[in-house]
C-alpha cells in the first residue's frame, strides 16, 4: 500500500548531504578497532620473532636434521625433534581413531533418537566432561585408567591381536595407549557436543527428502543428515584435534614420558608439549633451551598443518550451491 | 450424492475419450477416510473425506493456513514425523489402509512419493546419485537397472537432454525449474503410484512453471497426482478436479471447471472471487 506520507516524513530531518557532526565518531570508531586488529597481527609476529631469534642457536646448529634425529641428549648436547613429534602424533592419532566414532555415535544419539528430556540431561553430562580440569582426568588416568589397561585390556589385546606389532611386548599400563586413551577422553564431549550442533542444523527438508524416497531413520541420518552435515563435523573433530596436540598435563601423566618411537602401543612415548613443559626446568644450558624452543616451532607447524588440511577438507566437501532451504 | 455423481460421470467421459477400462475409473487410486489431523492441540485437518482418482490430478487450494500441506502429509505418513503430530482416521491407498497397525510407513512412502515447495536435491550427491538415492534404498546395486531407470526418470521429468552429459557432476549449477524437476525424477525413480506435489512450483518464475505443469500433465498416464497449490489459475490449468479447504474442513470437492464456473458454497464463491485469503 502506498501511503501518502513518505516513510522519510516520520524521521528526523535530514542534515544535506555533506559530513556532519557524526562522521569524527564514524571515524575514531573505525581508527579503535583498526587498532584492535593491528595489535593482535603484532602479537603474533612479535611471539614469532621472539621464538625464532630464540631458536636460531640450535637451528643453526642441527639444521634440517633436527627434523629426523632420534637421538634427545641434553648431556652431550645432540638434540633431535623426531621421538617427541611422532608421540605428539601418534597418541593424537590414538586418540582420533577412539574418539570419533564414540563422539558421532553420541551425537546423533542426542540429535536424532533421544527424547528431548534426555537429550537435555545428557548433553550437560557431555559438556561436564569438557570442564574436568586434566590434571584431575590425568590422576583418573594413573589410578584407575592405567592399571585397568595393564591388567584387563592389554593382556586382553596381546592374546587376540598380538600378533600385530602393535599389540606386542609386555603390558605396561602407562604408555602411548594410555595417552591416547585420556586424549579420546578429552576429544569426546568437544566433537560430541559441536557435531550435534552441526547435525541439529541439517534442514528438516533433507530429512523429508529421504523420508519421501522410502528411507527408515537409519538411512536417513545415514544418506541424508551425516552427508549434509560431513563439513561441520570434520571441523569438530579438527577444533578438537588442535587441543589434543598442544595437551600437556594428562598426558604427561599417563604416556610414559621416555622419548622412543616403537611400533607397540604399550609402550611409553613422549609427546612435544610435554616434554617442553618438563624439560624447561632443567635446562642449564643455552642450546638445550634453544632446542626446546626449536621444538616447541615443530609443535606449532605441525598444528598449522592440521589446520591447513582441514581447511582443505572442508572447502572440498562443503555442499555447494543447491537450493535448499 | 451429487458430487461424487457429477464427477464420476466426467470420468466415465474420460474414460471413454482415452479408452480407459471402466474399473480403473471406478476406483480412487488413494482415498481419505474422515482425516483428523493434529500438532499438539492444533487441529490442522478436520475430518476431512476424499478421494483421489486413479490418473487424474487433483488440485487442493484454500488460504495459507488451511491445513493443505497437513492433509498431504498425511497421505504417505510423512504427517506422524513431525514431534507431537498424530492423526486419526483412514487412508485407503488401493483400498488397503496405510494406518493399519501392521503397515510399515516406509513402505507407504515407496508408493506414494512426494515432491516439495522448494527443491531438496542431496547437496553432496550427483546428479546420477540423486535420482538413484530411492533405488539404492530399495537394494538395487546393479549398474545396468540403476542408469536404466536413472534415464527413464530423467526422461519423464523432462530433463534428460538437459543433464544427460553431466550425471556425475553436482546439480549446483542447475536452475532452480531444472532443480525441482531432478526432485520430481527422483521421486518418480521408485516408481510410486500417487505423486504428491505441495506447492511445487511456488518457487520458480513463470517459464519453469508452465514447465512443471506441462510436466504433471504427461505424468498423469501413469500416476496419480495430488497438486498442493496456492495458485487458482494453476488449479484450473491443470486438474481434473479440485478440493477447497478453508479451516481445517473440506469445503467443495468438485470437476475442477465447475468449481470454478459454478461453485457451490458460498465460501469458495468467496474464495475464487478474491473476496478472502
Ligand atoms: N510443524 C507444525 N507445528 C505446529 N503447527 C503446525 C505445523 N505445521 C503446520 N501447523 C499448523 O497447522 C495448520 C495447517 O498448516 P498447513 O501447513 O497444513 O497449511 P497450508 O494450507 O499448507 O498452508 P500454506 O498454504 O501456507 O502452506 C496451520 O494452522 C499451521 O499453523
Ligand atoms: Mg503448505
Amino acid at each position: 500500500m502506498r501511503s501518502v506520507l513518505s516513510p522519510s516524513a516520520l524521521l528526523p530531518p535530514r542534515s544535506g548531504l555533506t559530513r556532519g557532526h557524526q562522521a569524527w565518531r564514524d571515524g575514531a570508531f573505525r581508527a579503535t578497532l583498526t587498532a584492535c586488529g593491528v595489535s593482535v597481527i603484532l602479537l603474533v609476529a612479535a611471539v614469532l620473532v621472539q621464538l625464532i631469534a630464540a631458536a636460531m642457536p640450535a637451528i643453526r646448529q642441527f639444521g634440517p636434521s633436527f627434523l629426523w634425529t632420534v637421538r634427545w641428549d641434553p648431556v652431550h648436547s645432540v638434540f633431535g625433534a623426531l621421538t617427541y613429534a611422532y608421540g605428539t602424533l601418534a597418541s593424537s592419532l590414538v586418540a582420533l581413531i577412539l574418539a570419533v566414532p564414540v563422539s558421532l555415535g553420541v551425537a546423533i544419539y542426542l540429535a536424532e533418537i533421544a527424547p528431548a528430556g534426555v537429550s537435555t540431561v545428557l548433553s550437560f553430562v557431555v559438556e561436564l566432561l569438557a570442564s574436568i580440569p586434566s590434571v584431575i582426568l590425568g590422576l583418573w588416568g594413573i589410578f584407575v585408567m592405567a592399571p585397568w589397561l595393564r591388567n584387563a585390556v592389554e593382556p586382553a589385546l596381546s592374546r587376540t591381536l598380538g600378533w600385530l606389532p602393535l599389540f606386542s611386548g609386555p603390558p605396561y599400563g602407562i604408555g602411548l595407549l594410555a595417552g591416547g586413551m585420556i586424549l579420546a577422553i578429552m576429544l569426546v564431549p568437544i566433537v560430541s557436543s559441536v557435531s550435534r550442533e552441526v547435525l541439529k542444523t541439517v534442514p528438516v527438508t533433507q530429512r523429508e527428502a529421504a523420508y519421501a524416497i522410502g528411507a527408515t531413520r537409519w538411512e536417513v541420518i545415514h544418506r541424508a543428515v551425516l552427508p549434509y552435515g560431513r563439513t561441520g563435523i570434520i571441523g569438530a573433530v579438527i577444533l578438537g584435534l588442535g587441543r589434543t596436540l598442544g595437551e600437556t598435563m594428562a598426558v604427561t601423566m599417563v604416556i610414559g614420558n621416555r622419548p622412543q618411537i616403537s611400533p607397540s602401543l604399550f609402550q611409553p612415548a613422549y609427546t612435544i608439549a610435554a616434554a617442553l613443559a618438563n624439560e624447561f626446568s632443567e635446562a642449564t644450558t643455552d642450546i638445550y633451551v634453544s632446542a626446546l624452543i626449536e621444538l616447541a616451532m615443530v609443535l606449532f607447524v605441525i598444528t598449522l598443518i592440521v589446520n591447513a588440511i582441514a581447511r582443505w577438507l572442508v572447502w572440498r566437501l562443503a555442499p555447494r550451491g543447491v537450493v535448499s532451504a | 450424492m451429487e458430487i461424487s455423481n457429477t464427477l464420476f460421470s466426467r470420468a466415465l467421459i474420460d474414460a471413454a475419450a482415452r479408452a480407459i477400462p471402466l474399473e480403473q475409473v471406478v476406483a480412487d487410486q488413494i482415498r481419505a477416510v474422515q482425516i483428523n489431523a493434529y500438532y499438539g492441540r492444533t487441529h490442522a485437518v478436520r475430518g476431512v473425506s476424499l478421494g483421489f482418482a486413479a490418473n487424474r490430478i487433483t488440485a487442493v487450494i484454500g488460504p495459507s493456513g488451511c491445513g493443505k500441506s497437513t492433509l498431504l502429509r498425511c497421505l504417505n505418513r510423512m504427517h506422524e514425523l513431525v514431534p507431537g503430530a498424530r492423526v486419526e482416521g483412514r487412508v485407503l491407498l488401493d483400498g488397503e489402509d496405510i494406518y493399519a497397525p501392521d503397515v510399515d510407513p516406509v513402505a507407504v512412502r515407496r508408493r506414494v512419493g512426494m515432491v516439495f515447495q522448494r527443491a531438496n536435491p542431496f547437496p553432496t550427491m550427483s546428479i546420477y546419485d540423486n535420482v538413484a538415492a530411492g533405488l539404492r534404498l530399495n537394494g538395487v546395486h546393479d549398474r545396468r537397472v540403476l542408469d536404466d531407470v536413472v534415464e527413464r526418470s530423467l526422461r519423464q521429468a523432462a530433463l534428460w537432454d538437459e543433464v544427460k552429459d553431466v550425471l556425475g557432476r553436482s546439480g549446483a549449477s542447475l536452475s532452480g525449474g531444472q532443480q525441482q524437476r531432478w526432485c520430481i525424477a527422483r521421486a518418480l525413480a521408485v516408481q510410486p503410484e500417487v505423486l504428491l506435489m505441495d506447492e511445487p512450483a511456488s518457487a520458480l518464475d513463470p517459464a519453469s512453471t508452465l514447465k512443471i505443469e506441462e510436466l504433471a500433465r504427461t505424468l498423469r498416464d501413469n500416476l496419480t497426482i495430488v497438486l498442493v497449490t496456492h495458485n487458482m489459475q494453476q488449479a484450473a490449468r491443470v486438474s481434473d478436479s479440485t478440493a477447497f479447504m478453508l479451516s481445517g474442513e473440506l469445503v467443495e470437492f468438485r470437476p475442477t471447471t465447475e468449481l470454478f464456473t459454478r461453485p457451490k458454497d458460498q465460501r469458495t464463491e468467496d474464495y475464487i472471487t478474491g473476496r478472502f485469503g
